[in-house]
């Protein structure tokens, strides 16, 4: 099968199970599901580190590296501050 | 050659690679879906982020990968700064760091494809290659600009109001336009580097174009919006660069930025249209003030008749807006919300979607001075509630409880949900004066007969009311 078309399938398939999961996401953990999904969004490192680290690059591995250093940001920041803010959320009594 | 693999496992690299990915999929499904309630939300949280390590992790035996010392020094950079940042942001400030996350988020995919492409440039590209190559440049460069207008404006370095200028609808179309002809050219010659960067540079302005004359007011929605291309940004790098992985959660972010930004219009009774090229909600505009308190007369109350109102009130629903958060008085609201308690009063909290500055934010704000989170209630499900409450305290908020939105059809703002206060027994509105919200729209409610103002700063309001409730 065509690779496009393995690719179109994957990305309609998890558009759909995106909107079933996220729309039962309470509107008072909006702003942690933003910020959480800062987090995977970072999921562009993956990608960064396969071209950071190719043999004789010029421009491409010098793109890649500043693209780790971003996406990075947001990986350990996205999943810290969400973790941060989630914490708060507490019921009565309990610590 | 990959140092970190052993010759004799080579073979099985690229299926073991693929399978966890496919798991670390499943774990930021899983992890969303434990957002569905605050008790399981934390868990969901450290479930994404074990998923997001498992795929980073696994990456780095890629037999792609041969060096490391690129992938270390910018891990580590990142990481200092991420946590930093992470650390150190006020909860008041989430809209501004949230803004400059999705800016990061853009520019990293948007550099991840351009770095495949100056990697293979001499070589031949397919259709399809071309294709996901301009959307992943324009998306996730238009993203990075306009989150760094959008932090700009909540920042206040520069100021909330559109910038606006005659003919700047046709200046931007003419843009857009641009960047479709050179993408055509550019299909027709891939090799040539020198369109590609003509390419990044149109999507560069592309972004300031776009969220420069949107009003300071629509923050939410194009947040909302700019965290959505973020993760199409990712999505179509993973078509780039054939990454299961990163196509589909990028297509999650998406999904999640796509629902807020519908949820937001909805709550600003606005199609997204409006929002992106109306250029309304400046930062208190007076949009021509449809006589003020003329005529009209209000009740005013003291803080220890409200005490007594409050004190023996069944039920008292706490309505608050961004104003509380201006005038820090969470803690304050909180503390009053202890004592009625203790006076076995029900105290609810009915927040609307808009009552921050981003989806979700007043929440975070309560949940930070300790309010339990049960007592957070949404607009649908406090408004069942309203006509059996016995008094509602609004504090900080106005548009969003002007009962002409439901009532009168020449509002400006008729039709845009909002919390029904006026159906319960008694409403305190705390103001500092008969000012008007940002919308500039008079509000009926402080004039009907079961409203009462308390006028004042709301923190010193709150403190003078738990005062009086002491002395009860």
């Amino acid at each position: 099968m065509d690779l496009l078309i393995v690719h179109l399938f994957i990305f309609v398939l998890a558009a759909f199970v995106g909107f079933e999961v996220i729309s039962k996401v309470p509107p008072t953990l909006h702003t942690p599901l933003m910020s959480g999904a800062n987090a995977i969004s970072g999921i562009t490192l993956v990608g960064a580190l396969l071209v950071a680290s190719h043999t004789g690059c010029v421009i491409t591995c010098h793109l890649g590296f500043i693209a780790i250093i971003f996406a990075t940001i947001n990986v350990v920041g996205g999943f810290m501050v969400t973790d941060r803010m989630l914490e708060m959320f507490k019921k009565k009594g309990d610590e | 050659m990959n140092p970190l693999v052993p010759e004799f496992l080579a073979d099985y690299i690229p299926s073991l690679i693929h399978l966890s990915y496919l798991l670390a999929s499943v774990l930021f499904i899983l992890g969303i879906k434990r957002l569905s309630s605050p008790a399981t939300a934390r868990s969901g949280n450290r479930l994404a982020a074990l998923g997001m390590f498992i795929g980073v992790a696994v990456t780095l035996f890629d037999r792609e990968i041969i060096s490391f010392q690129y992938i270390i020094a910018g891990i580590l950079i990142g990481s200092v700064i991420g946590a930093v940042l992470a650390r150190k942001v006020k909860m008041t400030s989430m809209p501004e760091l949230v803004s400059m996350f999705n800016g990061f988020g853009g520019i990293a995919s948007a550099l991840v494809a351009s770095g495949e492409y100056f990697r293979i440039a001499p070589q031949v590209f397919t259709a399809q290659e071309l294709t996901a190559l301009a959307v992943s440049l324009l998306v996730g460069t238009m993203t990075f600009t306009g989150s760094l207008v959008a932090f700009a404006k909540l920042r206040g370095i520069i100021g909330g109001a559109p910038v606006v200028y005659t003919g700047y609808k046709v200046v931007n179309t003419l843009v857009f336009v641009a960047f479709l002809v050179f993408t055509s050219l550019f299909f027709l010659d891939p090799g040539n580097t020198g369109l590609y960067l003509v390419l990044a540079g149109i999507a560069l302005l592309i972004g300031l174009l776009l969220v420069l004359p949107i009003g300071g007011a629509d923050m939410p929605v194009v947040i909302s919006l700019l965290n959505s291309l973020t993760g199409l940004a990712a999505a179509s790098t993973g078509f780039v660069l054939h990454n299961h992985l990163l196509i589909v959660s990028g297509t999650l972010v998406g999904a999640a930025g796509l629902i807020l930004t519908l949820i937001m219009c909805k709550a600003m009774n606005r199609p997204l249209i409006n929002v992106l090229f109306g250029s309304f909600g400046g930062n208190g505009v007076d949009a021509g003030l449809s006589g003020t308190a003329g005529g009209k007369t209000v009740k005013e109350v003291t803080a220890s008749d409200l005490a007594v109102m409050a004190a023996y009130a069944r039920r008292v629903v706490i309505v608050p807006g961004y104003g509380l958060a201006v005038a820090q008085a969470q803690h304050a609201v909180r503390e009053v919300a202890d004592m009625l308690e203790a006076r076995k009063v029900d105290v609810r909290y009915g927040i609307h979607p808009v009552a921050g500055r981003m989806p979700g934010h007043m929440n975070v704000l309560l949940a930070e001075a300790n309010v339990p989170y049960p007592q957070l209630f949404d607009m649908d499900d406090i408004n069942k509630e309203l006509p059996k409450t016995d008094l509602v305290l609004v504090i900080g908020a106005n548009d969003v409880v002007n009962p002409d939105a439901r009532l009168n059809t020449s509002s400006p703002i008729y039709g845009m949900p909002i919390l029904n206060v006026d159906q319960a027994q008694n409403v305190v509105i705390f103001k500092r004066s008969l000012n008007t919200g940002y919308a500039g729209i008079d509000n009926q409610l402080f004039y009907a007969d079961n409203s009462y103002l308390f006028f004042g700063d709301a923190k010193m309001s709150l403190e003078m009311l738990k005062e009086s409730l002491k002395e009860l």
